[in-house]
């Protein structure tokens, strides 16, 4: 099925001139889908979560957990607020496709976010969008205007009995945000601290009440799915990880960019094919899959490995976010690693020890090595210090900090040796 | 000498807007933060005291909301602050040597701003623009993507006459490929 992706056509961001209009998303079959499910009789909440289930949507912010599997864990409705906090924070390195949606087709996510709502009875959904992103904040904001005007957001959608609220949020400049517990206290007005899991979000949430988080991606298939149903869904792309995917590809690559096509495409065809190769003819050193937390591949790893969650799992990393990073053979791996540890230094939340020292003594240990002064037993302190942060902390930060270490570490030793005096120590 | 900053009456308007979005008295600080922001240049220790009084908070939450958040300024900037990104996309595709020359030309270092008042620099993380590396942004505002010298002249050229760069639509890549 994947033969024909060269005739693919997007659906995430088809190719209609202005479709962030308002009247031409109408035109061409807008909230359609949303008037079927709020009107048909067929389509209780129930079923809408079902065909969501049965699709098999796996989540696009990173951890691919299934989106419909994650509503069902939503309790009856008491009466009382119910919230979507829709996770557009979009601050992992190498991730930049939700800002598509946002600019070439708001309404799409929008109206998946109320079918989400319609499935789970939300009563507002709050749009967390990253705080740098202020030109695309505000293009969702009059996105979310004109869907107020049109009677699609607010009391009474529809004439039906439904009502829901939709909320943009601007972020301020903290990579922990996108943690989904660390979004809902920088949402409550806090500083963005992740919580202590359990009890989860679909018990206590945003202001103390059920909530879920989904990622601007994950809602924006939700329309193809209630349109086409799941069995057409399931189609697309990987069989275990169906889908269209907005493909994030950056580095040294010949038309970097975003790309949409399903899942579980050969990473050479997107390297070499949609991308037009790498820099200069160079051969490829190493790639990042889906966004800085994700293992470093080597070049030599990626023959037959495709972007989907199992083919990835195999080779030795993960899907992520799809943000592909690829680094040519004149990378110095020490550099890139220096600067991914500095990343995860700033922006650990300095909550539990593990993380907020780890991250920190692996910058240090790092630049030790990288201005030619790291020994060869540093080597392994990188190793032994990523073992004492994984799993130890509240969320993964740590964990996504420590991974990039032990992989690059590992499956680039060679560059790593090079830079180290091969001190001996005497036993005295 | 101390500045009093106050709040107008449409700026208040504006904050009850605010509030109405969320269930509880906690929740605006952070778009509250960023109206104060827009409007004085920066969130320094009297501007927070403002945010805390009108939103009626103790000034110790404010304070820690607004030192959490690295986009917030704690304390006055340049009238254009230059975020260089220099995450490892970015990093890959030379963005330390673009942050170095906007160094040479402006005469100081990321972190520092200049002597009269108009720029600042830092060196920032991903901002969410992989894709078109290397890129900056000015003042928590525009992007201005696939960087080289001359368009970082051409850039700074109009920061100096106070114009801002226009925002750039990055077009689809499959959009302009596709057939018609």
């Amino acid at each position: 099925m994947l033969q024909d992706w060269k005739n693919y056509q997007p659906l995430l961001i088809p190719n209609i001139p202005n479709l962030h209009r308002m009247d031409v998303y109408e035109k061409n079959g807008g909230y359609e889908q949303l008037k079927k499910v709020l009107t048909d009789s067929e389509y209780s909440p129930e079923k809408v979560t079902n065909i969501v289930k049965d699709a098999n949507i796996r989540g696009r912010g990173g951890a691919g957990f299934s989106a419909g599997l994650k509503w069902s864990f939503m309790p009856k409705p008491d009466g009382g607020p119910r919230y979507i906090a829709a996770n557009g924070d979009e601050s992992e390195p190498g991730t930049f496709k939700d800002r598509q949606i946002f600019e070439y087709n708001p309404h799409l996510f929008i109206e998946g976010a109320i079918i989400a709502g319609y499935a789970m009875s939300i009563t507002a959904v709050y749009v967390y969008i990253r705080g740098e992103y202020r030109d695309w904040i505000n293009m969702m904001q009059k996105a979310v205007d004109d869907a107020y005007a049109k009677g699609y957001l607010g009391k009474n959608i529809l004439g039906t009995d439904f009502s829901i609220d939709m909320y943009v949020h601007s972020g301020a400049g903290a990579y922990i945000c996108g943690e989904e517990s660390s979004l809902m206290e920088s949402l409550e007005g806090k500083r963005g601290y992740p919580r202590v899991k359990p009890p989860f979000p679909a018990q206590k949430g945003l202001w103390g009440r059920p909530t879920t988080i989904n990622n601007i991606e994950t809602l924006a298939n939700v329309p193809l799915v209630i349109k086409n149903g799941s069995a057409w869904y399931k189609a697309i792309g990987a069989e275990t990880h169906p889908g269209p995917v907005l493909y994030g590809i950056s580095g040294h690559i010949n038309k970097p960019g975003i790309y949409e096509y399903p899942t579980g495409m050969l990473v050479s065809d997107l390297i070499n094919e949609v991308c037009g190769g790498v820099r200069g003819g160079k051969k490829v050193k190493a790639l990042i899959p889906g966004g800085s937390s994700t293992p470093p591949l080597r070049g030599d790893q990626l023959e037959g490995v495709r972007m989907d969650a199992d083919s990835l799992r195999t080779a030795g990393s993960m899907m992520g976010t799809a943000g592909m990073l690829i680094l040519d053979e004149d990378t110095d791996m020490v550099d890139f690693l220096w600067r991914v540890s500095l990343f995860y230094h700033h922006e650990s939340c300095g909550q539990c020890t593990p993380c907020r020292d780890g991250t920190g003594f692996l910058e240090k240990t790092l630049i030790k090595i990288k201005n030619g002064e790291g020994e060869m037993r540093d080597l392994d302190l990188l190793l032994d210090l990523c073992t004492q942060m994984e799993g130890r902390t509240i969320c993964a930060l740590a964990d996504a900090a420590a991974w990039p270490v032990r992989y690059t570490v590992t499956r680039f030793r060679e560059d790593f040796e090079k830079r180290v005096k091969n001190t001996v120590y005497a036993l005295a | 000498m101390s500045t009093t900053y106050t709040f107008s009456k449409e700026d208040l308007a504006e904050i009850e807007k605010i509030k109405a979005k969320y269930p509880d008295k906690k929740s605006p600080v952070m778009p509250v933060l960023w109206l104060a922001q827009d409007k004085f240049g920066h969130v320094n220790d009297d501007v927070q005291k403002l945010v805390a009084e009108t939103l009626d908070l103790p000034p110790a939450h404010v304070f820690g909301v607004a030192t959490f958040y690295t986009q917030y300024y704690k304390k006055e900037m340049g009238k254009f602050v230059i975020d260089v990104c220099t995450s490892f996309s970015c990093q890959a595709c030379g963005a330390y040597d673009i942050l170095h020359y906007i160094e040479d030309q402006l005469g100081i270092k990321a972190g520092e701003t200049t002597a009269d008042g108009k720029f600042s620099i830092q060196s920032v993380e991903c901002l969410g623009a992989c894709g078109y590396a290397p890129m900056l942004q000015i003042t928590n505002g525009v992007y201005c993507n696939h960087l080289t010298k001359e368009k970082v002249d051409v850039i700074l050229d109009k920061l100096k006459k106070d114009e801002m760069p226009a925002f750039e639509r990055i077009p689809f890549p499959q959009h302009t490929t596709a057939k018609s």
